[in-house]
């Protein structure tokens, strides 16, 4: 029975430890955007096709920090280990 | 958090369960299926209407997206493409008239992926034959194989999972914030629960409205960018 319990306040805090992968998304977002606003000072007549770009970049950098959300609600909700 | 609610088994193949998501699908499909009837009614040469105007205008969107993104020998995924870019939308956006977002669930993200990887590995088949396509697993050099074959099940993963994981964290971040105002506004012993008023709106416009349209758009342009590389170069 102890064993349960341990297991599950391992999964509560491993479910803690997953989502520090939103760092590097975050990281990498920022360094995007800051890119994206240099290139529409730099060319402001092509700011809807750097929006575009930016967007689309910003939600395939997203999917590191995804995994990590997903593995913790893996271990929230549907844990494997129980 | 739960899962999609189930209405009732239907006893075959060891019980299939009938829930929320396969329900909600049905609906979004008739919805789809209701408002492109009502948009093409009566179609003229020259249209006149404004549902007709506002139909190819629909259409052509969608067409240039995927003249610009694959190039004009792909015009044949169009239909495809608009299919998956509106059911995804609208799938997530049901989650807004308080119906369970069908893209909550993973089957339904997995199994859009599954389509775009079965498609883009017949355009890779049928464009360099059967050896130039087992020969594509081993370029640039044959030392990337096994990278190669791992990259066969890690994109429809990559592209279901991503998908999935911004709608159910956004739906979690949105409930999370309605139980606090909620919990909140039954601490203060307000009347009238005047918290939840109009400060879930402004997050619900970007966790909702904002990040379904742009999963949609991601998912789209993803499944264009995959094809287009495993496709022909030329027309």
């Amino acid at each position: 029975m102890e064993g349960i319990y341990l297991v599950k306040a391992a999964s509560a805090l491993g479910a803690g430890f997953a989502l520090i992968a939103g760092i590097g998304p975050g990281i990498g977002q920022g360094f995007a955007a800051g890119k994206a606003v240099e290139a529409v000072s730099r060319q402001p007549e092509a700011q809807g096709l750097i929006l575009k770009t930016l967007l689309v970049g910003c939600g395939v950098a997203e999917t590191t920090g995804i995994y990590g959300l997903f593995i913790g609600l893996a271990l929230l909700f549907f844990n494997p280990l129980l | 958090m739960e899962g999609p609610r189930i209405f009732f088994t239907i006893p075959i193949f060891g019980g299939i369960n009938i829930n929320e998501t396969i329900i909600n699908l049905f609906i979004v499909s008739g919805l789809l299926l209701v408002l492109s009837l009502v948009l093409t009614h009566k179609m003229e040469k020259i249209p006149r209407k404004k549902t007709q105007i506002l139909a190819e205008k629909i259409v052509l969107m969608i067409d240039n997206l995927v003249e610009n993104t694959m190039g004009k020998q792909y015009m044949k995924f169009a239909p495809y493409i608009m299919a998956l870019f509106a059911s995804s939308l609208c799938g997530s956006l049901i989650g807004v008239l308080g119906f369970r977002s069908t893209t909550m669930d993973i089957n339904t993200t997995l199994c859009w992926a599954l389509v775009t990887c079965v498609m883009l590995h017949y355009v890779g088949f049928r464009t360099s034959g059967f050896t130039g396509y087992l020969k594509s697993f081993t370029e640039p050099v044959p030392f990337l194989l096994p990278i190669n074959l791992i990259g066969i099940v890690s994109t429809p993963m990559a592209l279901s999972v991503r998908h999935f994981g911004n709608i159910v964290g956004g739906s979690i971040i949105m409930s999370l914030l309605y139980t606090g105002l909620g919990s909140l506004s039954s601490m203060l012993h307000l009347p009238i629960p005047i918290l939840e008023v109009g400060i879930p709106a402004i997050l619900s416009l970007y966790l909702d409205l904002f990040s379904g349209f742009m999963q949609a758009f991601i998912f789209c342009m993803l499944t264009m960018v995959y094809i287009s590389n495993n496709g022909p170069e030329d027309a």
